[in-house]
């Protein structure tokens, strides 16, 4: 299916359709024909995106096979945050929700681009211009993925998709309209935050008393702060290529009011170059920072798991005590039991999403750096054609 | 075509001039000379042209030898009679000699300097011309002997005259090799006695006879002018140098002799009449003209080539500008690029010396099959202000004709200071790396210009072992500060200046090279930040190369871990290569740009050369103007006694106007020629670099293609 994505760049007034291929970049996903999940469709308006979230179903519990609903972003996080904070899905890795879509980098360069005008040729500009849309369309095409993906990893889950609230989401044709978050939400969110990572650390003195968990958390740990060093590093890397692309841009354009007459070859390199750093920054920084994010849900996930251990053993205590005092002993009795149980299977779920996590992990990984060592050739390949095509062209003249 | 053209040139050219009179000598002089100007004059010059082969001999000796006899000479000997100048002059002329302290020169040059200053020199000066005048009835009997029996006489006059001038030298160590040469030294024996008019106090001839006397080609020089004291055959010090083909040469030299006589004598009437200082331009003028026709031959080492053709050109050119000289000096250097046969490289710098006082020294080596050089291969060791002292020295004697002097690099301060502080780290070997490779594509550059080509400093600075050290490079002292305040008032005028540019050409032209010096500017700055950007590309991916690899020892899925580190390698290369690329982005394309954006300023200062030349020509124009005005007045007021002053003045400045106008043109044709052979030089350098720096490019993503092809396995490994 090629699922295509409307979207208004507000600078450009332009309407552009383009082909978004929307098959998830940094997660490779089981798909349930029972439940199929696309975004075909997105509307950008000032700072807000409208997703169409379109839905194929055989499953009973929603009422038509085949629908679709306009999401905003907001929607996404409210679905987020309504998972994670339900009890039952403690033992779950919740998948991460979508970053916010950002198009202020692209439109302050537009903006910039703007104001530098006077400065750049006719043809500089131009190219510029469209450098600037190609990155613009390049982040709304992002945006619109990381979107669809967290759907689809929420419907190929047998938990998770199940959901009344993901159902209600996918299926409630009006305007879900969610309340945002306001100020004091905010701070509370800020603050239980907060919480956590101070919890976090007297909960990581606690010890383990399940090995697979024990390295699970040291790996999950050591993990996450290398490939948010990763991810931060790529994301410097894709930068600077950028730069060397946009470089190439300016070069080209001033080459060719040089009326050197050989210019051709440069200012196709330019794209080629640009090409390359998208590619990169879509393959690898994608990959990367989804997994930053995953990996986040991950520790989450212990978190919570620590949090029960520390809350059963808590509970132990308690009923010690009530036992030494003879009071109070049935309902300490029933506490304990209910911590271990709920430990228990958060233990459970924990050990199955982990290994699941792990191994979705690794294929994605393999299917992103075989993507991205294609390109690689590919683009180089393509470099070189158009290099050697310019060597002769200048040779022969 | 006709060498009939150039003298009856010369012919109509004294007419004007004798008649204005300075009358003891004029007496002398203003017979030969409209005798000059009469029919059999023309046939004895027709003679040589038919015989082809020494004709070219003739035109080329003949021009610089009057041009040079005639103006220190005639000068010393006219001007006595007119102004307090000649004095001085004579003085100079005589300071030089005593300094030069080697005993025959010294005698050589007073010898006939005294007799210059007194009558029988100017009988010898008459004489021969006299005699030739006289033999033209009867020339089919026997030319030759006759003129053999006269040369000694118009002979002794080019060595002597061209002696004060530092000339003499190179005018007689390369007669055989290189004929153009000759006038071409002339010229600089122009320059120097323009300025020595202008400013009888200087003692601007002093250092080139000084330099003349140290200069190994000294024996030449005496061994030259030996004969020429005994007033014997000039043919034998000559012949001695041409070894190829003697008797040819004996006739051309014989025949040199001829027309030489005949000028001589027409330019002295001309001084005669008008004031010496207008005379020399004129001379001057020719003298380049033939200069800039005659260079490109320089492959031409028989004078048997068709060289009729040259005084004709000569007027031609001064008087109807360039149409079709461009075309003609194209095709002309065409033939020289086809033959050029001169490498030079600069290789193996070193540090001399320590401290602040250390210095990077290059050696300079020279692979040539021109004749020119005394030998194939030679080696010589320079350091970065002697390439800055050429360059002065270049620019000083060419940009104000209107050549495009190839501006070596730029000092730097911060560089050489990390250099000398001895930090033995990339960025110091870097800059060395950097400056070496351009001087050496500057100092292809100056050699690669036909005409800068035969500057004898330029050989010097490429063969003498034992240079002596240029002191007045810029920024090491109040030389520089002179010329940056030359520069600034330069400037200034170029702003007040409003040319209203009667040739289209120029005007876009220079529009095209101010447009074009934008840009570079900007591309220069792009190419800058592309470097940089590559560099911080290259850095970023060396990060990120290192967070893989970490990133990989911490993954528990072995394949995928092992895929990691793989990517690491790969990333680790990448940074190589976007290290290499980035030094040949600024080795290959920025340095490419800074040259030509220093070249553009040497394009734009001939532009501006020609526009001051201009600029004289008008100022002389309006002068005549007031002239004119104040003899009108004068008339006017009834004022006789003062009106034949003003008269004078008319003249005077009519001359002036005359020669300006000359010397716009003739700046004008030069700066055209030159800058067409800029752009095609530009073209062609432009070509080149791309192509070397496209290749380069070719090569990192053939490098990258290796790189991430061994990668792909390592991924598809991953299970």
């Amino acid at each position: 299916m090629g699922p295509r994505s409307r979207h208004t760049a507000q600078e450009g007034d332009t309407l552009c359709l383009l082909e978004i291929n929307a098959r998830s970049v940094s997660v490779d996903l089981n798909n349930d024909a029972s439940l199929l999940i696309d975004i075909p469709d997105a509307l950008c308006e000032r700072d807000k995106v409208k997703f169409t979230v379109h839905t194929k179903t055989t499953l009973s519990s929603f009422q038509k096979p085949d629908f679709s609903v306009p999401r905003q972003h907001e929607d996404f996080i409210w679905l987020h945050d309504a998972l994670v904070e339900t009890e039952d899905y403690a033992g779950l890795i919740i998948p991460p929700a979508p970053p916010k879509p950002d198009f202020e980098s692209p439109r302050e360069k537009m903006h910039k681009l703007g104001e530098g005008e006077a400065t750049m040729t006719k043809e500089e500009y131009t190219k510029m211009k469209q450098e600037l849309e190609a990155e613009y369309l390049a982040v709304f095409k992002k945006t619109v993925q990381v979107h669809e993906v967290f759907l689809q990893r929420l419907s190929s889950h047998p938990i998770l998709s199940k959901d009344r609230n993901f159902q209600i989401f996918l299926e409630y044709d009006q305007d879900l309209s969610v309340r945002r978050k306001n100020a004091k939400e905010t701070f509370g969110s800020f603050f239980k935050n907060m919480v956590k990572s101070a919890d976090e650390v007297i909960i990581s003195g606690i010890k383990e008393v399940d090995d697979f968990f024990e390295q699970e958390k040291t790996f999950l740990l050591d993990y996450s702060s290398k490939i948010k060093d990763s991810t931060a590093r790529a994301e410097k890397m894709t930068r600077s290529h950028k730069n060397v692309a946009d470089d190439y841009i300016h070069i080209s354009a001033t080459l060719n009011s040089l009326s050197v007459d050989d210019n051709t070859a440069l200012k196709k390199f330019t794209n080629v170059e640009g090409r390359v750093a998208s590619d990169e920054e879509l393959k690898l920084t994608e990959l990367l920072r989804y997994y930053m994010l995953d990996i986040q849900a991950a520790k989450d996930l212990l978190y919570r798991r620590a949090r029960a251990l520390a809350d059963y053993e808590n509970s132990n205590k308690a009923l010690d005590k009530a036992r030494l005092k003879s009071k109070d002993i049935t309902q300490a009795e029933e506490h304990q039991q209910q911590c271990l149980q709920k430990f228990d299977k958060l233990s459970e779920s924990g050990k199955r999403e982990l290994t699941s996590f792990k191994g979705r992990r690794v294929v994605a990984f393999r299917k992103n750096l075989i993507e991205m060592a294609e390109l690689e050739i590919k683009h180089a390949k393509n470099n070189m054609a158009l290099l050697q095509g310019c060597i002769e062209l200048l040779k022969s003249n | 075509m006709d060498p009939s053209l150039s003298a009856s040139d010369i012919a109509s050219s004294t007419k004007p001039l004798s008649e204005a009179s300075s009358p003891p000598v004029m007496d002398l002089l203003s017979e030969p000379a409209s005798e000059a100007s009469s029919a059999p004059m023309v046939d004895l010059l027709m003679e040589p042209a038919s015989e082809g082969s020494s004709a070219p001999m003739v035109d080329i000796l003949s021009e610089p030898a009057s041009e040079a006899s005639s103006a220190p000479m005639v000068d010393l000997l006219m001007e006595p009679a007119r102004e307090g100048s000649s004095a001085p002059m004579v003085d100079l002329l005589m300071e030089p000699a005593s300094e030069a302290s080697s005993a025959p020169m010294m005698n050589l040059l007073m010898e006939p300097a005294s007799e210059a200053s007194s009558a029988p020199m100017m009988n010898l000066l008459m004489e021969p011309a006299s005699d030739d005048l006289k033999e033209p009835p009867k020339p089919d009997i026997d030319p030759l002997a006759d003129i053999l029996n006269d040369t000694p006489l118009s002979e002794v006059k080019t060595p002597v005259a061209a002696m004060p001038q530092e000339t003499p030298s190179d005018l007689f160590d390369d007669e055989p090799s290189e004929l153009f040469a000759e006038p071409r030294q002339s010229n600089t024996a122009k320059q120097q006695q323009t300025s020595i008019f202008d400013e009888p106090d200087e003692d601007l001839f002093s250092e080139p006879l000084g330099e003349a006397s140290k200069n190994p080609q000294n024996d030449f020089f005496k061994e030259a002018l030996a004969p020429v004291a005994k007033a014997s055959n000039v043919c034998g010090p000559l012949s001695d140098n041409y070894n190829e083909h003697p008797t040819d040469i004996f006739t051309e030299e014989a025949m040199t002799t001829l027309p030489s006589a005949v000028s001589t004598v027409s330019v002295n009437s001309k001084t005669n009449g008008v004031h010496s200082d207008e005379e020399e331009p004129d001379i001057f003028a020719e003298a380049t003209v033939e200069l800039s026709l005659d260079s490109p031959r320089n492959d031409r080492k028989k004078k048997g080539a068709a060289k009729p053709s040259a005084p004709a050109p000569a007027p031609s050119v001064s008087a109807s500008a360039s149409k079709p000289q461009p075309k003609t000096l194209e095709e002309l250097e065409e033939e020289v690029e086809d033959k050029f046969e001169l490498n030079i490289s600069i290789t193996n710098p070193e540090k001399v010396g320590d401290g602040m006082n250390a210095y990077m020294a290059y050696k300079v080596s020279t692979q040539t099959t021109l004749p020119m050089f005394r030998s194939k291969t030679f080696t010589v060791r320079r350091r970065f202000s002697d390439f800055l002292g050429l360059y002065e020295k270049l620019s000083d004697k060419h940009t104000p004709n209107g050549y495009i002097v190839p501006p070596p690099p730029e000092k730097s301060i911060m560089g050489m200071t990390k250099v000398k502080v001895g930090k033995e780290d990339n960025s110091s070997a870097e800059f060395v790396e950097r400056r070496r490779a351009a001087l050496e594509r500057y100092l292809q550059r100056v050699v690669f210009h036909p005409s800068l080509l035969q500057d004898p400093d330029v050989r010097e600075f490429l063969e003498r072992d034992d240079m002596p050290r240029a002191h007045n490079t810029q920024a090491l002292s109040g030389a520089g500060f002179l010329k940056m305040i030359n520069r600034a008032t330069d400037s200034l005028s170029k702003m007040t200046i409003k040319m209203n540019e009667s040739d289209v050409w120029f005007e876009e032209k220079l529009q095209e090279v101010e447009a074009e010096d934008q840009q570079l500017r900007k591309l220069h700055i792009m190419v800058d930040s592309l470097v940089g950007h590559r560099k911080e590309l290259s850095v970023n991916t060396g990060g990120f190369a290192k967070s893989v690899a970490m990133l990989g020892s911490s993954e528990d899925n072995t394949a995928l871990s092992r895929a990691l580190s793989q990517l690491a390698e790969v990333e680790d290369k990448m940074e190589q290569l976007h290290q290499e690329q980035a030094a040949s982005d600024s080795f290959c394309f920025a340095e490419l740009l800074a040259d030509y954006i220093r070249l553009l300023g040497s394009v734009r200062a001939s532009f501006d050369q020609r526009m001051k030349t201009w600029q004289r020509w008008q100022d002389a124009q309006n002068m005549l103007q007031k002239k004119r005005e104040t003899e009108a007045k004068l008339l006017w007021a009834n004022k006789p006694d003062k009106l034949q002053q003003a008269k004078d003045d008319i003249t005077e400045w009519e001359a002036k106007v005359t020669q300006y106008e000359r010397d716009f043109d003739r700046v004008s044709a030069t700066v055209r020629k030159e800058v067409l052979r800029f752009e095609k030089e530009k073209a062609r350098d432009f070509k080149k670099q791309i192509i070397k720096y496209l290749e380069s490019l070719l090569q990192s993503q053939q490098q990258l293609i290796k790189y991430w092809e061994a990668f792909l396995p390592e991924a598809k490994a991953i299970a």
